[in-house]
């Protein structure tokens, strides 16, 4: 086997990807024929299926990047990682209500999740160094407690958070539906703030590739997921280092409540769904990579927008057989390292 | 490192009169109090109290196997028991006409704990690709998943309504829905999981477990294929599980996906946990101090003043405060009250 067929083969592998990204764009961009519409429904169910797949993926990607980032440096498992997400929520929404300030509530919430996560690795995770299966087990204690203090505190109504004016409403989008009979195009109109809270949630992505590979503190924390002993022998005050890192994690989840309270609603249950979607996301991206964090999100919040438009009663297998597939051909996750 | 705990030579077979002497007496104290249990308690404390109990002490007992023996701890079990109860419904009869097909309860229930193993299996082959703490998370995702489907699916789980009308069959002439006909019934098949989870404890497929969990490299240099003996584990668990959620669902006359839904699942291990996870009877204390607290705690909320919903905070505290102070549960908490009773003792 030389290179040069490996290169070949990689070739011919750009050429495939090439073709699949010019052809999804010609069906994003492009009028439908009438034979396609047929096949497929309407054009603006489809393109809306994929914007709210990727939006979907953005605030996935927030939840879960807080969750791979304090598995991948410290392995520890936190089960309550819903409960930080729901707490967010409920404080964004107390927030807004007294201040009536969308993003200070941001900003309550990341705090207000970031200390809970301190005090959580602090008192549990430090406590109980090295023991996995007791550190997961009162996570789930403690979830179950936060799960009904919240439902005592705020019930079991939905509340949704009242995003500003200026976001309230669609846009257009330079993307056609549809071409009328009288020639006139229709363009595709979707809601400002998905579309904002999406280029954040992107935002941050790249902010935190950027923290993790550019700096010193990024570099801190990739040695300690490589090897802690070591860090902590060259003089790195690793304790500090697993707090800073799990009270950002935390109040990442936190900040997704405020999202998600936005996007969709708080319920109790909330918790537990979020804390799913972030295992999935984690189990198909790969634990503790941040990249695989974002591919993960984005490929389950995909599955979950284009199988509830095209296949209702079977969206929620499709999620299960991607992670049952990733399992079974790369147990490590798509982008996990071996 | 210690040696693993193998007999090198098979210990001499020791008559049935030997085993049955060296047995400790509170274990025949034991059986014959639940064996009378039907002259001393009511309908209701056989059926809601101590069947229940069984019931989901045996789902927690195959928990405790896979954790305890395995060390593999699946939250898959409470969905495999609700499958194979599922399965039940759908090949035997139920008042779901248009999906339940009627079948006799001697071929509905062994193709539903056929139906059960086999996806016990199958969450087997797919938990143990990556071991330790992913197990937790893979199992979980793996019944949260199987909850939104079945709430989903209408073809063969009948949505949120899932299946109600489903009856314990009357064989040989007796209706096994009556009280004291369904507490033995229980009692049985608990009693023959327990046994059976203990004497393969100490079979060789046993051992080599433990020494799977202890140190599956080390196994899989002397010869153990690590991968089948898991992977094995996960069937008898699931079968266990199924046996036990078939009894479940003919206990409530129904199932639906909130039999598996994400807390119930966490109750099992909750149970498992809570009971000890060393010993097969730790599952079962652990279900019994559950059924009380379900049952009483609303009664006991009220006398003091509480609002009587708080029932899974009790859980949640209860289960924090087992968690912390005694890593092996009840278990634990009774063996090392014991070793100071016999130090002081001496």
């Amino acid at each position: 086997m030389g290179s040069a067929m490996t290169r070949s083969v990689a070739g011919w592998q750009w050429v495939v990807l090439a073709v699949l990204v010019i052809g999804f764009a010609w069906l994003v961009l492009a009028p439908w024929p009438p034979g396609l519409e047929e096949a497929l429904g309407r054009k603006k169910v489809f393109v809306n299926a994929i914007l709210n797949g990727i939006t979907l993926g953005g605030l996935y990607f927030l939840v879960a990047s807080g969750f791979t980032l304090i598995f991948g440096l410290m392995r520890n498992v936190n089960l309550a990682h819903g409960s930080l997400y729901l707490v967010g929520g409920y404080v964004g929404y107390e927030t807004v209500e007294l201040t009536g300030s969308w993003l200070l509530s941001f900003v309550a919430a990341f705090v207000v999740a970031g200390v809970l996560g301190l005090i959580l690795q602090v008192l549990v995770f430090r406590k109980m160094e090295g023991q996995d299966l007791r550190q997961t087990l009162v996570t789930i204690g403690i979830s179950i407690v936060a799960a009904d203090l919240m439902l005592w505190i705020w019930g079991g109504d939905f509340y949704q958070i009242a995003a500003p004016e200026i976001l309230n409403g669609a846009t257009k989008l330079p993307i056609i539906s549809s071409i009328k009979s009288d020639g006139t195009t229709v363009w595709l109109t979707y809601p400002v703030v998905r579309l904002v809270i999406f280029a954040a949630s992107v935002a941050l992505g790249v902010g935190m590739w950027l923290v993790l590979n550019r700096t010193r503190l990024g570099m801190m924390i990739r040695a300690g997921v490589d090897d802690r002993d070591m860090l902590g022998a060259i003089g790195v005050r690793v304790p500090l280092l697993f707090m800073l890192v799990f009270a950002f994690g935390a109040g990442l989840a936190g900040i997704a409540g405020v999202v998600g309270g936005t996007f969709q609603s708080l319920a109790p249950g909330e918790d537990s769904r979020f804390l799913l979607v972030s295992l999935i996301v984690v189990i198909v991206g790969g634990m503790g990579s941040i990249p695989g964090a974002a591919a993960g999100a984005l490929i389950i919040g995909l599955a979950e927008q284009l199988g509830s438009v095209y296949a209702p009663t079977y969206a929620v297998a499709l999620t299960f057989l991607i992670m049952v597939a990733v399992l079974a051909f790369r147990p490590q996750g798509l982008l996990g390292r071996t | 490192m210690t040696d693993l705990p193998f007999r090198t030579t098979a210990a001499p077979a020791s008559r049935l009169t030997d085993q049955l002497a060296s047995v400790h007496p509170a274990w025949w104290f034991l059986s014959l109090l639940l064996l009378v249990m039907p002259l001393l308690a009511g309908d209701f404390v056989l059926v809601q109290i101590f069947g229940w109990s069984f019931i989901l002490g045996m789902i927690a007992l195959s928990l405790m196997f896979l954790g305890g023996y395995g060390g593999m701890v699946s939250l898959a079990q409470m969905t495999i028991a609700a499958i194979a109860g599922y399965m039940a419904a759908v090949f035997g009869t139920s008042s779901v006409g248009e999906i339940s097909m009627g079948l006799p309860w001697w071929v509905a229930v062994p193709i539903a704990l056929a139906i059960a193993t086999l996806f016990g299996v199958i969450v087997g082959a797919l938990a143990v690709r990556t071991a330790g703490i992913y197990t937790i998370m893979i199992t979980l995702a793996i019944s949260a998943a199987f909850f939104y489907f079945a709430l989903q699916n209408y073809e063969i789980f009948n949505g949120q309504r899932g299946f109600n009308g489903i009856r314990a069959p009357v064989v040989f002439g007796v209706d096994w829905r009556d009280p004291v006909a369904f507490y033995y019934l229980t009692l049985g098949i608990a009693t023959l999981s327990f046994l059976f989870v203990l004497y393969i404890s100490r079979s060789p497929f046993g051992l080599a477990l433990q020494g799977i969990r202890d140190n599956a490299r080390r196994m899989s240099a002397i010869g153990y294929n690590v991968t089948a003996h898991r992977v094995a584990a996960y069937a008898v668990a699931s079968l266990i599980a199924g046996l036990a959620g078939i009894l479940l669902t003919w206990q409530n006359g129904q199932i639906s996906p909130g039999t598996a839904g994400i807390s119930a699942v966490i109750d099992i291990l909750v149970i498992a946990v809570v009971g000890g996870l060393s010993h097969p009877i730790g599952p079962f204390l652990g279900a019994l101090l559950y059924v009380l607290l379900r049952t009483f705690a609303l009664d006991v909320f009220s006398m003091f003043g509480f609002e009587s919903t708080r029932f899974n905070l009790l859980v949640g505290v209860s289960f924090l405060i087992v968690v912390l102070l005694s890593p092996d549960g009840l278990i634990g908490l009774w063996k090392r009250w014991r070793d100071r009773a016999r130090r002081g003792a001496r």
